[in-house]
């Protein structure tokens, strides 16, 4: 909302500079966006005349200008306007001057050999309009020497207010006035308006032809007529007051319902009589009807939208935008005008499906004034009569206004309660009137009716608002907030926020970089991660590749991978812990945590080295993050299963799943599928990593923080190592667990510390070297005992998968 | 000059001239070895007389131990020379680099940083932190706080709506974290201190919105919680978050549909040269929406408002990241450029305290 400090000033008696104005205008709550004054910005650029304009020399579309800028000796300016000649007026700006226009500081300079010591300059190149075809020409009498911005009644400060979607009230010059007066900047003397008596019954009929339980779309409309009206363009005031604001002047008619919308948010209509055929009908659109509206544009129309048809159709979009084919001109004699009330809800929507943004929308969506819906159609006539003469009729009025709501009952004492602030009652009953509400009674508890323009108060936190922006927000004292209990905080954070708080720290100190990436995907890439569902796809996905929520971080990371990839970082190590869903429900969102290696970036490094040949990452790099991962959250991975092959986005010999037990499946690991690496179009080596963090073992609570007895042993371990011969199929993991198994009191670790396949060993097999450590605890082993040790563990092994020492 | 001294002379000389451990062996062994020049002189002594022995005893014992002194001393410094040799041949090209370790190449999102460092602040405060699903229901996300009926964000072009259910109820992204304190309010009897951070969604792309960003938002409800602390914990939280000492604030009223009276903070500021410092300068910078919550939405959430009453107030995560640290640009925040992460991501550790300090 842009309105001029003069404006302002028909409605408001002040001496308050404009920054006064402005600061109180933000602490009321319409938040200043801007100040602008033309008359401080454009003081360098005069009014000049050109003595003379001759051909560049050296230049056919430039031309080089002797100009008397009304201060001494004319001054040489080369200008390429192709307007500019001898014995015209125009502006000039002399070097050092700011040119808003172009962002530019003039300087002096040389133009293909001339020299030239200014500008003559464009509307554009001031910014006062698109207009950059030429140099400004002004008419004779402009006055050499003068401040151009002067002489163009551009003085006139212009204010711009951010007005919340509350406050209709605010969207006229009117309403803001008030609330200044309110707070104590001005005394309020906005005029009064009184009734326009009719010199002769209104010839058109309005017909609100609705179903009952459809009236609200138009509570109540009123219309006359104006007769012999002489319709050219509006006073200089009033275009200077629309230019001011950024609007167009266009006739005097039409110019006045502008000036009516800014000044009291009172939108108008106006029709040109001679070309409505008939009475006026309002009506829901029918489908099929069309309208070609005063924006140029032909808007096709469903029954979802209001109009003001004629015996030919429809003339009218409601409250919206008026129709060409009966909008007034200069050739406009008899003039109606309209002053009605429309379903915000209607217009909202209506002007969305239009794709319509007016003023008179914008006004109507938020709810204006009821009661001043007579009072805006007299204000208007008499404008008319005022500026364009002719002879009003009686006001046609259809409908009914809306019952005012009823008062509030409102202790004073509320306002201390939500905000802690205690001000006399005086104060805050004058806050309250001066804001046009009424209180009536007295004492603690007082009744309140809100003014019909403040539809949007209804309750007791309302009021205390009203009275608390007029005190003065800054009047609320900072009050330190006691703490439920008097003591040192508790923890706050649930198990799984520390967990997922510690996956990111652990995943990080792991050389693997965080992303946050979208929680939606393609639908293609949702259903190669098991999602896709139509539960969890959008209606309305703001591009087509991000329509569907993820199922898992992996995509995300997987095509982030590849884009590092294309800009020359190939070797990049990516994690991310954060949501994926599973279904629409709120138990359907699991928190995840994902690690992806590309290329060659390992723990260690990435690259070549000196040190070794850069190895490529591969399945075991993603297992050693994972088990690190849940070593790092102290999950217990006693119960763990690492399982041969994952999910379908993981090579399938080349991956597992982790699960404590069947139904306990937390995630897996591995190298991704070449299926899927060609399906999200990504080069691999790529190994990756999902477990969900819901889905861990929970710590088991512990009375006591206590840690169990640690029992040491005194006497040394002993080592053994045995290499056997197997078959490749069979799993080393599983091996270590049968020798683990040999004497689990006995064996505190198994490893294996060689894997050979090749020379002096047979095709399809493989060895298998394991150390076996033994920890005695009660006394040193004897060499028979560590052999009976050995020696089960290579019958064992025998037993179970056919293992030979190797010889 | 008799024998003995001539014979100290010469050996003293073989071993000053021995060049290696295999020489001075053999200098040992040919004066002190079994058929040595010294074993023979001290095996002399046996057959002399007394006074002989007296005589020529401590000349040859001298010799002996002049003589295996030396040894000794120059062992050592042969075994000194030896040593420095094969250190000398040892040397290594230290210049060489080392790779980056995992600890120097890992980093926190600056995202995650911030929800750590919120954390901290409102944990010392006495606040919990609670979540919700992202995917809302258009009760929780729009009627239980109070947004109208045709409300603009209720609209396909604002906010993201899934397809509708067999009843026609259509799920919503929530376009804020506001529902989580509608969740709270419904599970939880006051008190209630919660921040609420976590993902939100709306239709939005441009250099300072995208469709995904993050929010934190904060809620208060007992039977006394007014405007006053409202400021104050902001004011506090600024602060700290910020990491100044002072901070200026400007509370404007405004309108949410959720919160009665409405409030607007802005922040005081300097802009030199592109960068925002606070504490200083007079510009105002937007920063958070608050309020007192509404009786509409206490009431939905089954709290008598005149009993209960509290305040909430709603910030970008995104976008006080950005005022912290200095990202010009919100959009790489999702983009995870591995070199947009390596400069405006935090350290493994980097772990946010208010004991240690929010950022190093």
């Amino acid at each position: 909302m842009k309105f001029t400090l003069s404006w302002l000033k028909d409605h408001l008696d002040t001496d308050a500079s404009i920054d006064t104005i402005a600061d109180t205008l933000t602490r009321v709550g319409l938040e200043v966006e801007g100040v602008e004054d033309k008359a401080k910005a454009l003081q360098a650029f005069t009014i000049a005349y050109v003595i003379d304009a001759k051909q560049h020399p050296n230049a056919d579309r430039l031309r080089v200008c002797m100009v008397d800028t009304g201060s001494g000796e004319p001054v040489q300016v080369v200008c390429g306007a192709p307007n500019a000649r001898t014995g015209m007026k125009s502006v000039f700006s002399p070097p050092g001057t700011y040119i808003p226009g172009k962002d530019i500081t003039l300087g002096k300079g040389v133009i293909r050999g001339v020299e030239s010591n200014g500008m003559l300059c464009s509307a554009a190149e001031l910014q006062l309009s698109e207009d950059h075809d030429g140099i400004i020409d002004l008419p004779e009498d402009a006055p050499v020497g003068q401040p151009y911005a002067t002489y163009a009644g551009l003085s006139d400060a212009v204010i711009e207010i951010a007005v919340t979607p509350n406050r209709a009230d605010a969207l006229g010059v009117a309403g803001i006035a008030r609330d200044l007066a309110a707070a104590d900047i001005g005394t309020l003397k906005t005029p009064s308006v009184g009734p326009q008596r009719g010199g002769f019954p209104c010839p058109v009929k309005v017909r609100l032809d609705f179903a009952q339980d459809d009236r609200k779309l138009c509570p109540a409309f009123a219309l006359r007529l104006v007769r012999g009206v002489k319709n050219g363009p509006s006073p200089d005031w009033l275009q200077a007051r629309l230019r001011a604001i950024g609007l167009r002047p266009i006739n005097a008619l039409v110019d006045i319902t502008n000036f009516m919308t800014f000044d009291r948010s009172r939108p108008l209509h106006v029709f040109d009589a001679a070309k409505v055929n008939g009475d006026l009908t309002v009506r829901r659109a029918r489908a099929g009807e069309t309208i070609l509206a005063l924006d140029g544009k032909t808007y096709a129309l469903t029954d979802e939208q209001v109009v003001i048809a004629d015996a030919h159709g429809v003339e009218s979009l409601a409250g919206i935008m008026g129709g060409e084919a009966s909008g007034c001109d200069e050739s406009t004699t008899d003039v109606l005008v309209e002053s009605a009330l429309w379903d915000p809800l209607n217009i909202a929507r209506s002007g969305r499906a239009l794709g319509i943004n007016s003023d008179a929308r914008y006004r109507f969506e938020r709810g204006v004034d009821p009661d001043f819906c007579r009072p805006g159609l007299d204000l208007a006539t008499a404008l008319i009569l005022e500026l364009c003469g002719g002879e009003a009729s009686e006001m046609v009025f259809e409908g009914d206004l809306p019952e005012s709501a009823g008062s509030i009952d409102f202790p004073w004492s509320e306002v201390k309660r939500l905000t802690g602030l205690d001000l006399p009652q005086a104060e805050m009953k004058l806050a309250l009137t001066s804001l046009g509400f009424h209180v009536s009674g007295a004492g603690e508890r007082v009744r309140v009716a809100a003014p019909s323009w403040r539809g949007d108060v209804g309750g007791k936190a309302d009021l205390v608002e009203e009275i608390l922006r007029i005190a003065g927000l800054d009047r609320v004292t900072s009050t330190p907030l006691p703490r439920i209990k008097g003591e040192v905080i508790k923890p706050v954070l649930t198990v799984l926020q520390k967990r997922t708080r510690a996956a990111k720290r652990l995943l990080a100190s792991r050389g693997l970089v965080e992303a946050v990436t979208w929680s939606f995907i393609s639908h293609d890439a949702a259903k190669l991660f098991g999602g896709g569902s139509r539960q969890l796809t959008l209606a309305n996905p703001i591009a087509a590749d991000l329509s569907d929520m993820r199922p898992s971080l992996l995509p995300g990371l997987i095509r982030a991978g590849q884009v590092n990839a294309d800009r020359g970082f190939g070797d990049v190590a990516l994690f991310e812990v954060g949501q994926v869903f599973k279904d629409d429900t709120p138990d359907g969102q699991l928190i995840a945590a994902a690690g992806l290696r590309r290329g060659s970036a390992r723990l260690e490094g990435t690259g070549r080295h000196w040190d070794g040949a850069a190895k490529t990452v591969d399945a075991f790099d993603a297992k050693a993050d994972v088990m690190g991962l849940l070593a790092g959250l102290g999950v217990a991975v006693g119960g763990l299963q690492i399982v041969a092959g994952g999910p379908a986005w993981a090579h399938p010999g080349r991956s597992a799943t982790l699960q404590f037990g069947p139904k306990g499946i937390i995630g897996a690991f591995g190298e991704v599928h070449p299926k899927v690496l060609k399906a999200l179009d990504v080069k691999g080596p790529l190994v990756a990593f999902e477990i969900h963090l819901d889905a861990l073992p929970l710590p088991k609570y512990k009375p006591t923080k206590v840690k169990p007895k640690l029992t040491l042993s005194g006497f040394q371990p002993v080592m053994r190592d045995f290499a056997f011969i197997v078959e490749k199929s069979v799993a080393a993991g599983d091996m270590m667990k049968t020798a683990q198994n040999a004497d689990r009191a006995l064996i505190t670790e198994v490893g294996v510390f060689d894997l050979y396949e090749g020379p002096g060993v047979d095709a399809g097999k493989k060895s298998v070297a394991l150390a076996v450590t033994l920890q005695p605890l009660e006394k040193t082993l004897t060499e028979a005992e560590i052999e009976a040790v050995g020696a089960k563990i290579v019958a064992e092994m025998a037993k179970r998968y056919g293992a030979a020492l190797r010889g | 000059m008799n024998e003995i001294d001539n014979l100290g002379v010469s050996l003293l000389a073989d071993i000053a001239g021995a060049q290696d451990e295999a020489a001075l062996e053999q200098v040992r062994i040919a004066a002190l070895g079994k058929a040595g020049s010294i074993s023979a002189l001290l095996k002399t002594l046996g057959a002399m007389t007394p006074d002989e022995r007296k005589e020529k005893g401590p000349l040859i014992n001298g010799l002996r131990d002049r003589v295996q002194g030396a040894l000794s001393a120059r062992k050592d410094a042969l075994g000194e020379a030896a040593l420095e040799t094969r250190l000398a041949s040892e040397r290594i090209d230290i210049s060489l680099p080392v790779q980056d370790g995992p600890e120097a190449r890992g980093r926190i999102h600056p995202i995650s940083q911030v929800i750590d460092e919120i954390t901290a602040i409102f944990g010392d405060m006495g606040f919990a932190i609670a979540e919700g699903p992202d995917v809302e229901t258009d009760d929780l996300n729009f009627t239980k706080l109070n947004f109208p009926v045709g409300h603009p964000a209720r609209e396909m072009h604002d906010t993201f709506f899934f397809h509708p259910d067999a009843n026609g109820e259509r799920k919503v992204l929530r376009t804020h974290t506001s529902p989580v304190q509608v969740r709270t309010m419904i599970a939880q009897e006051p008190p209630i201190r919660v921040v609420c951070p976590g993902r939100t969604y709306r239709m939005d792309s441009d250099q300072t919105h995208t469709p995904m960003f993050h929010q934190v938002e904060g809620l208060v409800i007992d039977k006394k919680a007014h405007m006053g602390h409202m400021k104050w914990v902001l004011e506090e939280f600024c602060k700290a978050f910020f990491e100044i000492d002072n901070v200026k604030m400007r509370f404007r009223p405004s309108f949410f549909p959720f919160t009665e009276p409405s409030v607007e903070v802005d922040i005081q500021c300097s802009r030199k040269g592109g960068e925002i410092r606070f504490g200083e300068g007079d510009d105002w910078l937007e920063i958070l929406g608050c309020g007192m919550v509404h009786p509409n939405v206490l009431r939905n959430c089954g709290l008598d408002p005149e009993i209960y009453q509290g305040f909430a107030w709603g910030m970008g995560i995104d976008r006080i990241a950005m005022l912290k640290y200095g990202m010009p640009d919100l959009r790489p925040f999702f983009e995870a450029d591995v070199r947009w992460l390596a400069h405006y991501g935090f350290r493994p550790l980097d772990l946010p305290t208010l004991t240690g300090g929010l950022s190093s």
